[in-house]
């Protein structure tokens, strides 16, 4: 029940956001993310938007599969 | 995950190497989260890990905690005259003491299906002569989202809509495991989603004052095998922290606005888990000044002889006591068609995973 799926914001106004999630758009409320803005990527869970992902840890994390993934490949 | 499937399934031999070098006893990790517990089956990392390390389920399916008796509430209001409940699908099929909503509906109650709490606000606009109750069901997650629902209930002046309240505190049910000598867990996988409102705060006792290993940890398969890894390298090293595999989206702090609007609404109360009994402080209830938001305040109705269902043992399943095959009904007569309990229904039920996925494993248990 707590699962929660990345969307970008595409459009948005004061309580409410137009997100797209894979390819599809639907309204969430962004009453728990007020600071959200277009083009960032969040969170939605239950028709809300709950939280923001930090693009640069993303990358971190995405950067240190991809090493570890070297490492097993050079093993 | 933007990583080929190549690359993920050799990123993924990176932490089961690991996990095997480090895995020197047997350890038993609960993943908390009933989330965590269907990703863990989708992926296959129970086969991908040595014999030495468990994993257990714990109590996170929120759906599955709900006793009988909210169930049998939750009932009784569908069958009040002029009342339309609206519920997240989960909570459909969970049998009651006598009953389930799907049966209620299928007899003509008005039981709808929301995706979001706010779509009841629009059921209760269009509907003014009749009460719309949803039924406020889940975690630290979904509770902000029921919180922000009746905000908006209230700036609408609608006087129609009403919440019947389960919501459940993680923290709390994890300090009822940890006094239980009998569950032995030597690490957590604590549920990214909670914490992402929460924040690290609330579950630093587990390290802290247990003294037990916990990684709060995402939901991708090699998030979880990270998770895994990392509390394996903990309990290597003989340390207990509390760290976070899940940084791209648990800040330390949370999401400070979305408990604000928490705390504005709700207030922490005990409340019911089934197979728990009663946890201090686990719960929520509506404060003073939206408590004629609460469905049991407002339209009051009792509810008497709830008993949960006869030789299920959920309780032990959501306890870490016992995993679900050691339940003689496993299989036989509770099956995700014909469920007998709680676990067996919801789709993060830990007994509705290790039927659906761990099919062919389980005889040999
Ligand atoms: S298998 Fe069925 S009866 Fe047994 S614990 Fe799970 S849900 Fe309950």
């Amino acid at each position: 029940m707590c699962l929660a799926v990345p969307a970008k914001i595409i459009e948005r106004t004061e309580y409410m956001a137009t997100v797209e999630i894979s390819g599809v758009t639907r309204q969430v409320s962004i009453m728990l993310l007020p600071e959200a803005a277009v083009g960032d990527y969040v969170l939605v869970h239950a028709g809300f938007a709950i939280q923001a992902i930090d693009e640069e840890e993303a990358r971190r994390t995405l950067a240190l599969f991809k090493e570890l993934d070297q490492y097993a490949a050079d093993s | 995950m933007l990583l080929t499937a190549e690359e993920t399934a050799r990123a993924a031999r990176f932490f089961t190497d690991g996990i095997t070098c480090l895995a020197t006893r047997p350890v038993r990790l609960m993943e908390v989260c009933g989330t965590h517990t269907v990703a863990i089956f989708r992926a296959g990392i129970r086969q991908l890990l040595p014999a030495a390390v468990e994993l257990v389920s714990g109590p996170g399916c929120p759906v599955c905690v709900t006793p009988n008796e909210y169930l049998d509430t939750a009932i009784a209001y569908s069958r009040r005259p002029g009342t339309i409940i609206t519920t997240f699908g989960d909570m459909l099929r969970v049998p009651g003491s006598e009953s389930s909503l799907m049966a209620e509906k299928a007899c003509g109650a008005d039981i709808r299906i929301v995706y979001s709490a706010l779509d009841s606000l629009a059921i209760a606009r269009d509907n003014p002569g009749q009460a719309v109750i949803f039924l406020a069901v889940g975690f630290e997650t979904t509770a902000p989202t029921a919180a922000a629902t009746i905000l908006q209930a209230d700036k609408q002046g609608l006087t129609n809509f009403f919440v019947l309240s389960a919501h459940k505190l993680v923290p709390p049910a994890l300090k009822a495991i940890l006094a239980t000598p009998a569950t032995k867990v030597d690490g957590f996988l604590l549920p990214g989603h909670t914490a992402a409102i929460s924040g690290l705060e609330p579950y630093r006792f587990v390290a802290g004052q247990f003294g037990v290993p916990a990684v709060v940890t995402g939901f991708e398969a090699l998030d979880i095998l990270q998770g895994i890894y990392m509390l394996l390298q903990q309990l290597q090293q003989g340390q207990a922290e509390l760290q976070n595999q899940y940084r791209r989206v648990v800040k330390t702090e949370g999401n400070p606005a979305a408990r604000d609007i928490l705390d504005q609404v709700y207030q922490p109360a005990g409340t019911g888990w089934r197979g728990f009994g009663e946890i201090a402080g686990s719960g929520l209830e509506l404060t003073a000044a939206f408590r004629r938001f609460d469905a049991q305040a407002a339209l009051p109705l009792t509810v008497a002889g709830s008993r949960e269902p006869a030789g299920c043992r959920c309780g032990e399943v959501l306890r870490g006591l016992i995993t679900p095959p050691a339940c003689p009904c496993f299989g036989r007569h509770c099956t995700p068609e014909q469920p007998v309990g709680a676990c067996m229904v919801s789709v993060e039920g830990a007994c509705a995973a290790w039927y659906k996925y761990g099919q062919g494993r389980w005889s040999c248990e």
